[in-house]
């Protein structure tokens, strides 16, 4: 298996501040009220830095990186 | 075999081993709380993570407004309920067997309580009763979870879901195919359906799989008047021409959902009756996510004004799968289905009220 690995956001902690979002405009933009969405796919290799930055910086810690998910 | 006309008897129950869930498999049963999810994939997911601790969440909460299937059920066959929840215990293991029955569906708890009052020492001991609260939201599965460990009935993220620590959450209905299969040998071959709305006996039917919403509603006395169209699945199901709907045979990929069918009769707004039902479903949103939270308060508003359609369109699409639960994605598939089927009337909402003001 490959090291693919895809952003996640708690929508429960997620306080829509956006900081995510000025950091990492490739792959998160803001719905209107605030809120991140994400876009799909793996993470590319050149941003893997800056979605770790968004991870450190998000106040709320609500932002994580997952390797593909399955269930069960 | 069938549900609703059985005598409900108390007797043995039948020998089973893991290997029930092979059986399962085959028979296809599907989950009839509302997302049709594969019995036995999910009895396989916590079979294998039981330690002899695990839990069976028989789901009885039917938040559904319409709903009144799982309420019927446990009032007429609350044995056949019960052993369904008790073989699952001896398959997964369990060591604990929780009843989440809606707070206010009284005669439903009192049947449950009354058969269990009749069951063995050891199978009364390990199990509890849990009243779910009046809300939507209480009945999806992590609220549910949420609620026995820790009192409160709102979804909580995943991972982990209730199958990765050995949890259990089932429909009661879907226990009552298990319990059918598991005495008989036979695959469970019907489906129980609350008719609502427009049709001239609302209640609870139960049905072959494979019958058509058109024979279903012949059932219930036919449609009140001219149909327009029907809500096949419930609040989170999906609308269809009422025409095109008549035909439809309710197999296990027809998206029956929750069972119930909603008929809408032509004399009625679709816009007005669609926004009513996402101005309900946005109030009983547990507040938690800012996307199902504010979005879905958004959507409701938005709908009964015809110059927001391209707006709608992207807010329902933007909506879904942002939620810690599936609550925006039902919101969201309800009202796509909707501006689809009611693309006329939403585009000229405005104008056909003031046509009917003036006639
Ligand atoms: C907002 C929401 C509400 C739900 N309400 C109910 C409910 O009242 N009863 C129910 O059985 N399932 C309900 N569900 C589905 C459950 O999450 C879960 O899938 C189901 O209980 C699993 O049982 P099944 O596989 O036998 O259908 C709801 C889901 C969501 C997202
Ligand atoms: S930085 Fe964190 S809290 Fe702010 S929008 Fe992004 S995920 Fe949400
Ligand atoms: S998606 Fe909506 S209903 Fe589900 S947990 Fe989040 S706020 Fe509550």
């Amino acid at each position: 298996m490959s090291d693919e690995r895809h952003l996640v956001v708690d929508r429960i902690k997620c306080d829509g501040r956006g900081l995510c979002a000025e950091i990492l405009p490739e792959l998160i933009r803001l719905d209107d009220w605030g809120y991140p969405i994400l876009k799909p796919g793996p993470i590319p290799e050149h941003l893997r830095p800056l979605a770790e930055r968004a991870i450190d910086d998000c106040p709320v810690l609500a932002i994580a990186m997952r390797r593909a998910e399955k269930r069960s | 075999m069938r549900l609703l006309d059985g005598r409900d008897l108390l007797a043995p129950l039948p020998t089973v081993g893991r290997r029930f869930i092979d059986d399962l498999e085959r028979s296809g049963l599907a989950g009839r709380g509302g997302a049709s999810f594969p019995t036995a994939t999910k009895w396989r997911a916590v079979a294998e993570r039981s330690r002899g601790d695990a839990v069976i969440l028989v789901n009885g909460a039917e938040g559904e407004p319409h709903s009144k299937k799982d309420r019927t059920l446990m009032i007429a066959r609350p044995h056949l309920v019960l052993d369904g929840a008790f073989i699952a215990a001896r398959v997964l293991r369990a060591r604990r067997i929780v009843l989440y029955i809606g707070e206010r569906h009284a005669a439903a708890r009192d049947s449950m309580l009354g058969a269990l009052a009749h069951r063995s020492e050891p199978e009364r001991g390990i199990v509890s009763l849990a009243a779910a609260p009046p809300r939507y939201v209480a009945g999806a599965e992590t609220a549910a979870v949420h609620f026995v460990d820790e009192g409160l009935a709102t979804p909580t993220t995943t991972p982990p879901y209730p199958f990765q620590r050995a949890i259990l959450v089932q429909n009661v209905e879907t226990l009552a195919h298990v319990a059918a299969l598991a005495r008989s040998g036979e695959a469970p071959d019907s489906v129980l359906l609350t008719m609502a709305g427009g049709v001239t006996r609302p209640g609870v039917i139960e049905v072959e799989l494979g019958t058509t919403v058109g024979e279903a509603m012949a059932r219930g006395g036919g449609p009140v008047e001219a149909p327009r169209a029907v809500l096949v699945g419930g609040y989170f199901g999906r609308w269809m021409q009422a025409d095109e709907a008549w035909r439809l045979p309710l197999t296990r990929e027809a998206g029956i959902g929750c069972g119930v069918m909603g008929v809408l009769p032509a004399s009625r707004c679709p816009v007005c009756e669609v926004a009513a039902i996402m101005r309900y479903l946005a109030a009983e949103s547990s507040a938690q996510c800012g996307p199902c939270f504010f979005g879905l308060r958004a959507l409701a508003e938005a709908c009964a004004k015809p110059a927001e359609l391209g707006r709608l369109k992207r807010w329902a699409a933007e909506v879904r799968g942002r939620g810690a639960c599936k609550h925006p994605d039902g919101a969201a598939i309800f009202l796509s289905s909707a501006i689809e089927v009611f693309a006329r009337e939403f585009e000229h909402h405005d104008a056909i009220h003031q046509v009917r003001r003036v006639a």
